[in-house]
């Protein structure tokens, strides 16, 4: 048996696994990076519109700060996640992006004096102040009070991913590529790392660590029309579900973002938005200022697919070959703008589709793009079921985006919690030893290669590729954008119907060295345990929050339904999972659950919410000397790395 | 009704073209095997790209056919290729650009093979990036403080840095290179290109002395011959010509 040891083991090298690592390293521990591909070809490159700081130099991020983010992040929430993490994360996002400029982003600048900018279809001019000239720029995103998303040009997950694995391999850290984690190493309530497939060799390896963290990324790839990478599969939390132990949250908060291309998928940025483009109809009509008058085609992402999905059941759409889809239209940006600032957009207009954006409306659709829910962690990052192991970046349920992502949070999110759980997992390995028995080790190494034997030695079955495609229509058709209880109950009984048949794959590649089908067959079956998951979380949670909307349960209910959705799969024989809750304690909450200003407000409060508002209002009423942060601290205290602890500058207001 | 949204995996009525993909197969973890070329035939649909053609083979045809994509959309690099005679990235490459509908595809040269279309790249650009110091040399980098204004920098410096630090490490420029095709140890294009953008860059530290050290000689801008295979192939269109001359011209100053 082959054992690799190292004190802090990371699996994935995206933006959150790298940053993870580079904290481990930093403190001085051994570290490791396991990765199906090389790290700078990682999902995270595909961010293209920016990351949300509230740096406030840009003219029209003037007057932002941690509480305005804050309040943007806990409203897009739909009031679902965790407030204090949502107050660790905005308050270290400046030094996130400060961080990276020092590593070498060339983060796009403020350029002082007149510019030309389109804002709501018009052509305005703005004044960027003289004093912000050179500081770091931020562009307008959706569900956000000011500009705040700061850039580089359209391809900013690039460039940070570029410049984070360049700091990890200045530092070092090894990153084992084409190696597949399959199943986590534990006993007892601890973990102790993983079982690693080799997927050039086939050779299964134990890695044994003090820490493990996942940063896997998300689970889109179980949707047959994603804007993600085609490696993301969501094997961390599957893997993590595996355990039995370790739950997963939140499964049924899937985004679909407003604008991907139709057929291919492929993300258009909001940046397109952000930066003054509008959705158009069959007739060429501007639609979302008829349905949301004040935010328009900036509303937060779930509001607008959803509007975009109704208006296309009105029979607005486009007719294509392949289904009804909107035009994104940035032809108003202007030839120079486009090329400079969307560079991304354009070349996957000419390359995919033939059409220049800067003449030529673009063909988009809503599509699978984020999944909210992943391995359910504590603020510190580490599971809530097994010790020793932790969750970062969109692998993560921390829980920073509740039921809707605000676009730019989530390359935010990757580096942010890769600073902030870096160091709670770099604490927890200078006070733990490796305890852990060979035994248990082999024991967990054979039950994968039974698996993998099993597998290899039928000589017929089920093909890999009609299962996982089914599966991908399933989900498309019955748990997407808008879901309803029969629906959903038929997708649960036909995913299990799947998960069975799943376990009589035959393969026609009967090889256990570099084998895309054995790859394939392996995670199918456990993408189906996560499908499953999703669908029983969508089926139970009878209310409609953020991006779970639910027809026939159109009010977000806070009565009952304030709460995180936990999954956990208690027998490798289980047809599906156990589901429990954890309640989110309004006594607790900064912002008490309110009414995000979309559509009409048909929210059933909870008992609480009154109650909170009104002591809040009492705890500011005593205070009236009191800063901003002094305040915040009286409302809702929350902790944060020593390092991270400091006030963030600001020009022209300092740290106030 | 149906709909919209979730009614689109299906593909466009009426038939398309037989494409013929004449593919290299070689699996150098099976003993024995020896590399071939296989035919496959698929029916072009309209929008098709080789991402779609080749996974279309795996699961209709050989489940056995190894290949490399991440994003599809042109933004990673891991799908280089060389493609009818060029190198190029297969996720962008449209069928219909092939009027005769023969394809053949070979994996990329100068990398280590792993199997069929699938290269080692990653480990190539990682020993790259170490050979080049591919990372910021500066206080700044070392001993950031993150909780005070950032160091200005000049927007036009920002948007040429960004410029130059477009590259994607797909690999083709090297593939297409000839001086590496004669010196192994060539740097090549894309580090060359890394070299530029470092240089550029005022958080970096190091003086043309420094670059000299690093590719002052026959294995690095001095070999180059000036075939341009990189600019010729570079998918984003990087201005490697200019780059590398300039690098040259600034070397050539140095001593």
């Amino acid at each position: 048996m082959k054992v690799v040891y190292t004190d802090s083991l990371v699996i994935g090298a995206g933006l959150a696994g790298l940053r993870v690592a580079v904290a481990s390293k930093m403190r001085g521990l051994d570290t490791l990076i396991l990765s199906l591909i090389p790290a700078k070809r990682s999902h995270s490159a595909a961010a293209q519109g920016g990351m949300q700081a509230s740096l406030g130099a840009a003219v029209k991020g003037e007057g932002d700060n941690e509480d305005v983010h804050f309040a943007d992040t806990i409203k897009g929430s739909d009031w679902g996640c965790d407030q204090a993490v949502a107050r660790m994360f905005t308050h270290v996002a400046p030094k996130a992006v400060r961080e990276l400029a020092a590593w070498g982003v060339p983060w796009s600048r403020v350029r002082g004096g007149d510019h030309e900018v389109v804002i709501n279809a018009q052509r305005v001019t703005i004044h960027e102040k003289e004093e912000a000239h050179g500081l770091i720029m931020a562009r307008d995103f959706g569900g956000t009070k000011k500009w705040r998303t700061c850039y580089t040009s359209d391809g900013v997950g690039h460039t940070m991913l570029y410049a984070m694995d360049n700091k990890a391999i200045e530092l070092d850290i090894p990153i084992h590529e084409r190696m597949e984690a399959v199943a986590l190493i534990h006993e007892g309530d601890r973990c102790n790392g993983a079982i690693v497939r080799n997927l050039v060799t086939g050779e299964l390896v134990a890695y044994v660590a003090k820490a493990t963290t996942i940063a896997t990324g998300g689970y889109g790839r179980m949707y047959g029309v994603t804007t993600n990478a085609v490696i993301v599969e969501g094997m961390g939390a599957a893997i993590t579900l595996e355990t039995g132990k370790a739950p997963l949250g939140n499964m049924e908060a899937v985004q679909f973002h407003p604008t991907a291309i139709v057929p291919a998928g492929i993300l258009m940025t909001e940046g397109c938005r952000g930066d003054g483009g509008v959705l158009r109809d069959v007739d060429g009509y501007r639609f979302m200022p008829d349905y949301e008058p004040e935010k328009k085609e900036l509303a937060s992402r779930d509001v607008v697919s959803r509007r975009m999905t109704e208006h296309m059941r009105k029979g607005k759409g486009v007719p294509s070959p392949y289904g009804d889809h909107l035009w994104l239209d940035i032809t108003i940006l202007g030839k120079e703008h486009i090329e400079k600032n969307l560079r991304e957009v354009t070349e996957i207009c000419r390359s995919f589709l033939g059409i220049d954006p800067v003449t030529d409306y673009i063909p988009v659709r809503p599509t699978q793009h984020y999944s909210m829910g992943g391995v359910c962690t504590n603020y510190t990052g580490e599971s809530i079921g097994l010790r020793g192991l932790f969750a970062v970046g969109e692998a993560a349920c921390w829980d920073l985006h509740g039921f809707n992502r605000l676009g730019g949070n989530s390359v935010a999110e990757t580096v942010v919690s890769g600073m902030i759980v870096g160091e709670y997992v770099a604490d927890y390995c200078e006070k733990s030893d490796v305890e852990i028995s060979t035994h248990v080790i082999a024991d967990i190494m054979n039950r994968e290669r039974a698996r993998i034997d099993e597998l290899v030695a039928r000589p017929s079955g089920e093909n890999v590729y009609e299962i996982r495609s089914a599966m991908q229509k399933i989900l498309m058709e019955k748990v997407g954008i808008f879901r309803t209880g029969d629906k959903l109950q038929e997708a649960f009984d036909e995913l299990k119907e799947l998960l069975r048949r799943s376990k009589n794959i035959g393969l026609h590649n009967r090889i256990r060295s570099s084998n895309p089908e054995l790859v394939d067959a392996l995670r199918v079956q456990r993408m189906l345990k996560l499908a499953i998951t999703v669908t029983k979380g969508a089926l139970l949670r009878t209310e409609s929050r953020g991006a779970h909307t639910r027809e026939d349960y159109p009010e977000r209910n806070d009565r009952d339904w304030l709460k995180r959705t936990l999954a956990y799969w208690r027998n490798e024989t289980d047809e599906e999972p156990e589901i429990d809750y954890q309640p989110l304690d309004i006594k607790k909450m900064e912002l008490p659950p309110g009414f995000r200003g979309y559509g009409t407000d048909n929210t059933i409060h909870h008992p609480d919410t009154a109650a909170r508002v009104e002591e809040i209002k009492k705890i500011k009423e005593s205070m009236p000397n009191a800063d901003r942060y002094e305040i915040q601290n009286a409302l809702m205290p929350f902790e944060l790395p020593a390092k991270y602890k400091e006030k963030n500058e600001r020009i022209g207001v300092g740290t106030k | 009704m149906s709909d919209p949204v979730t009614t689109q995996t299906g593909t466009p009525s009426g038939k398309g073209r037989r494409l013929k993909f004449h593919i290299l197969r070689f699996n150098p973890q099976l003993p024995g095997d020896t590399p071939r070329m296989q035919t496959f035939e698929v029916e072009e649909q309209s929008g098709m790209t080789i991402f779609i053609a080749l996974n279309e083979i795996r699961e209709r045809q050989d489940p056995s056919l190894q290949f490399d994509f991440v994003c599809r959309a042109g933004i990673c690099g891991s799908c280089g290729m060389v493609i009818n005679g060029r190198p190029d990235l297969a996720c962008r490459t449209l069928t219909a650009k092939f009027t005769d509908g023969e394809i053949t595809l070979l994996p990329l040269p100068a990398f280590e093979l792993i199997g069929d279309l699938s290269v080692n790249t990653g480990k190539f650009m990682r020993e790259m990036s170490e050979r080049i110091e591919s990372w910021i040399h500066g206080e700044g980098s070392k001993e950031c403080n993150y909780n005070i204004l950032e160091e200005r920098m000049d927007p036009d410096l920002a948007e040429a840095i960004y410029e130059l630090d477009r590259c994607i490490e797909c690999g083709c420029c090297i593939s297409a290179c000839g001086t590496k095709r004669m010196r192994e140890d060539f740097l090549g294009a894309v580090g060359f290109m890394h070299v530029a953008r470092f240089r550029l860059d005022t958080r970096d530290n190091r003086t043309d002395d420094d670059w000299y050290e690093i590719i002052g000689d026959d294995d690095g801008v001095f070999g180059c011959m000036s075939l341009m295979g990189c600019e010729d192939t570079c998918p984003k269109d990087l201005p490697h010509q200019t780059q590398i001359a300039f690098l040259r011209r600034k070397m050539v100053m140095v001593k």
